[in-house]
């Protein structure tokens, strides 16, 4: 391979500069001229039929635009993957916060002003607000089991692997909703441009909101143009909603006849769009007395909310998780997503494998104290190495660095000091806390699971213009994890030529082609690989017909000129391409689950506080094994950014649900950590390179989700000597606990 | 009419008095560099500077700033000319989404200008008031620390 002249180093972020100085344009941020305010009146039942709705008649309602489901054109639904979720509700609402009627006014605080003037009657249904409510039927939402999707994983004989055993072990453990909490909140405008409705604004995934539009609308994609602007954090939460507010915003543009934006508030936001699925994991896992694992037997439970959204995506990655990063012979995983009447739950930031392996990791703990062998010994003896087979019949053919993550980790760490260090600190009854060092180790499958590559058939390309411009052409959004930055480093270096030279497109539907969603941890491995792919193509046009590849500005205007023939540009597209060693079949769930994982350990060195049962994170030690970091200093940044989500959602994040709608959808008492409640990260990137991933790289943006959740929980086992199945690890659930 | 000095120019607000002091800056006077997250004084993106002092222009009523010194992260460098701070940010990974970053400079550049600590609880406990969901902060202390020992108190 030639000498890397980008990739490997950490150039500086691409948009760093605008985004430094205030210069970088959010929605918000952009001067529309006569643009409009858009606000939703939703629903304030959680289940129900809309009997009435009742408009003030003293308000000047002449002044507004005013749209319900009928002025729909298309049809009035957004699908992702079931067509049950409506725009609008038209005569039933099933959850709070449904979306009912919008309204556009001139003047931001009359739109908000005529929202609070619009009364909606309705007449009450039976909600099933939780799980159990909906496991019982209290009210059927989807289909007639409530059950949006299901999976069955089988290998190998779980009775005769149980049969072996010496040891069964049973638990139980649910993990939390949790809420993106992205500080820009969500924001569109729309408007008609020469009869194509233009739609722009913060989001992932503009060809999803394209789709939505589609249908919505009644017009092809010649008639729908979706723009992301700069976009001020997602993690998932921008993946699947703002489709729902782009057709919000384009009926209100079409209705008003002038452009209409919707900025959500952080209440609307966090009480009406999407969170992480609440979970319910049984394991029931057989091993030898020695511990080695001989049967996994998993029960997994999603709460989904009132429509199928992503669920059953959600539930696939979170059931091939559930076994977690160790080999066993026979498995069984069984899953479900329930509907429930609460908002959906969607895309969060690992996507179902953080709820299931938290699950898979805790339980170690519980095996641990039965087996009376530590932890560590059985993780261990169990974990993942180069050819071992998954859960799904997978065999690890390359670039599995658990073990040397995990090495890594204890050394660091000094893991194996601390545990006794901290036992010492612990039979002091003078001392003010209680220490621990608890340990987790995850793998994550990088890109879309089974054969959704194969589905997704995405392109992307770069171009080479008669101005001599080079254009790296993809629709995978910068949301801040480094995507801009990233591509030029790999289309520069796949080239040959210097970084500045290249200028990544914005995703506009109308400029680049469907690299897929931004999600996934895909964006490097695979959408990398199509980048490079076409990168190489232009390389080679500039050899066979240029004779070289330029080297000086000069020669790049001579070489544009011949490749561009007179042309404005000339376009090297390239499509996925399905590796030929990975394969994947959907009905029995067994194969390839993903091209490759991407691995992580993570130790968590806390202290409790006696008094106050407050957890404090002293430190972290990590070591991922990313493939490749393309861009060390975005990687670390991904690691540490991820990571302390992790923590978030461990110790301080919960959202409260009464009624059916989340009764803390305030960044005042929804908590996220601050910097002081985030601890020093002692960060080490492994590099254990697959050979389908751009130089070698394999995903980054989801793993570090993975790993402290179940870090933390071991870590206050022991400091306390108690296993908490239940999170956040709040004063409060700690004092419970130890009382 | 309120009378104020934003980034040190002298400015006139003929608005409603009670206008938050954040929409004065954004739509009056189009400086749209300072961002807002929560609008109830928790997130800290929209931290700017009143008589060099950190508020959250989000609760703060323009009428407030009648006669003040407002500095916006407009006042701090250029994309062809960063301060030693932004650069800073630049090269230590301090930025992602960028969406707090406005806010996040001006708690630090408040603290580095007021000859703050420069230890790694003393920033950490000067940028409390500023959410970031990005980094997990640590590139972004790193980033304060290394402004300091640039020297950028002299900026």
């Amino acid at each position: 391979m030639a000498l890397m002249a980008n990739v490997g180093k950490s150039v500086l972020r691409r948009e760093g500069p605008e985004k430094l100085t205030g210069r970088a344009l959010y929605l918000d941020d952009h001067a529309i001229p006569g643009c409009w305010h858009g606000v939703t009146v939703r629903s304030t039942i959680p289940s129900g039929r809309v009997k009435a709705v009742r408009f003030d008649p003293s308000f000047p309602w002449k002044e507004c635009a005013i749209v319900t489901a009928r002025d729909i054109p298309g049809k009035n639904v957004v699908t992702l993957i079931e067509p049950d979720q409506p725009l609008l509700a038209d005569g039933v609402v099933r959850h709070r916060e449904e979306p009912i009627l919008l309204i556009a006014h001139p003047d931001r605080a009359t739109a908000y002003e005529a929202a609070k003037r619009v009364t909606v009657e309705y007449e009450p249904l039976p909600a099933a607000l939780t799980l159990e409510d909906s496991l019982a039927l209290k009210n059927k939402i989807f289909k007639d089991d409530n059950v949006f999707k299901s999976y069955l994983i089988e290998k190998g004989d779980l009775a005769a692997g149980f049969a072996q055993a010496d040891f069964v072990v049973e638990g139980e453990y649910r993990s939390p909703a949790q809420e993106q909490a992205y500080i820009e909140n969500n924001a569109i405008a729309a408007w008609e441009e020469d009869g194509v409705m233009v739609v722009s604004g913060s989001l992932q995934c503009p060809y999803y909101v394209v789709k939505a539009l589609k249908a919505l609308l009644g017009r092809d994609e010649t008639k729908v143009r979706v723009i992301q602007t700069v976009t001020g954090g997602g993690f998932g939460g921008k993946e699947e909603y703002p489709s729902m507010i782009a057709g919000h915003a384009a009926l209100l543009a079409l209705k008003a006849g002038r452009p209409v934006k919707i900025v959500y508030d952080r209440h609307e936001d966090m009480a009406a769009t999407t969170k992480r699925h609440p979970c319910v994991v049984r394991q029931k896992v057989g091993l030898k007395k020695d511990g080695t694992l001989v049967a996994q037997d998993i029960d997994v439970l999603m709460d989904g909310g009132a429509y199928a959204t992503l669920s059953s995506v959600v539930l696939s990655r979170g059931t091939l998780h559930a076994a977690g990063a160790y080999t066993c012979p026979n498995v069984r995983v069984r899953s479900r997503a329930m509907a429930t009447n609460t908002p959906p739950n969607g895309a969060f930031r690992g996507f179902g494998a953080p709820q299931t392996l938290f699950a898979a990791e805790l339980h170690w703990e519980k095996i641990a104290d039965v087996l009376g062998i530590d932890s560590l010994t059985l993780k261990r003896k169990n974990l993942f190495q180069l050819g071992s087979v998954t859960a799904t019949g997978q065999i690890l053919r390359e670039s599995v660095g658990a073990q040397e993550c995990l090495d890594v980790v204890l050394k660091r760490s000094k893991y194996a000091a601390k545990r006794k260090e901290y036992d010492r600190w612990n039979k002091d009854r003078g001392n003010p806390t209680w220490r621990g060092i608890g340990l987790a180790i995850a793998h994550h499958g990088a890109g879309f699971t089974g054969s959704g590559e194969v589905y997704l058939a995405s392109r992307a390309g770069v171009a080479i213009t008669r101005d001599a411009k080079i254009f790296v052409l993809a629709a995978s959004t910068e949301i801040g994890q480094g995507t801009n930055t990233m591509f030029a480093q790999v289309a520069a270096d796949a080239i040959g030529v210097p970084f500045d030279w290249l200028t990544v497109e914005t995703p506009d539907t109308h400029k680049v082609p469907d690299s897929g969603p931004t999600v996934a941890s895909r964006t490097c491995m695979v959408v990398g690989g199509l980048v490079r792919r076409a990168a190489l193509q232009l390389k080679a046009a500039l050899e066979a017909e240029h004779g070289r590849v330029p080297k000086t500005p000069s020669d790049l205007k001579k070489a544009a000129a011949t490749l561009c023939a007179g042309k404005a540009a000339r376009r090297f597209e390239v499509e996925y391409e399905k590796p030929p060693e990975v394969n994947w079949d959907d009905k029995t769930y067994m194969g390839d689950a993903y091209g490759c994982y991407s691995y992580a350990a993570f130790a968590a060195d806390l202290e409790i506080d006696k008094a106050t049962y407050e957890v404090r994170v002293r430190k972290v030690t990590t070591a991922q094994d990313v493939g490749k970091a393309l861009n060390p200093t975005l990687c670390e940044g991904q690691i540490i950014g991820g990571s302390t989500q992790g923590l978030g959602w461990a110790l301080l994040e919960e959202p409260v649900y009464k009624d059916g709608v989340m009764i803390n959808a305030q960044l005042t008492n929804y908590i996220i950590p601050t910097s002081l409640d985030t601890p020093p990260f002692d960060v080490t990137i492994v590099e254990r390179p697959y050979s389908r991933g751009p130089f070698g790289a394999k995903g980054v943006g989801e793993l570090p989700m993975d790993v402290p959740a179940p870090a933390v929980a071991a870590a206050i086992k022991h400091a306390t000597g108690r296993l908490m199945t239940v999170f956040p690890f709040t004063p409060e659930r700690i004092a419970e606990a130890l009382s | 009419m309120i009378t104020l000095t934003v980034n040190g120019r002298k400015k006139k607000f003929a608005g409603a008095p009670f206008t938050r002091l954040i929409d004065a800056l954004r739509e009056e006077f189009r400086l749209t560099g300072t961002k807002e997250g929560c609008g109830e004084g928790e997130c800290g993106a929209c931290t700017v500077l009143l008589d060099g002092e950190p508020v959250n222009s989000c609760l703060i009523p323009a009428c407030s700033a009648d006669g003040r010194r407002i500095e916006t992260v407009e006042s701090l460098g250029t994309p062809e000319k960063l301060s030693r701070l932004q650069e800073s940010f630049l090269v230590c990974g301090g930025a992602q989404c960028g969406i707090c970053t406005p806010g996040m400079l001006m708690s630090a550049h408040s603290h580095l200008k007021a000859g703050g600590k420069t230890d790694d609880e003393s920033v950490r406990t000067a940028l409390a008031g500023n959410l970031c969901r990005c980094t997990g902060y640590q590139d972004i202390v790193k980033s304060v620390i290394g402004a300091a020992k640039k020297g950028a108190k002299r900026k």
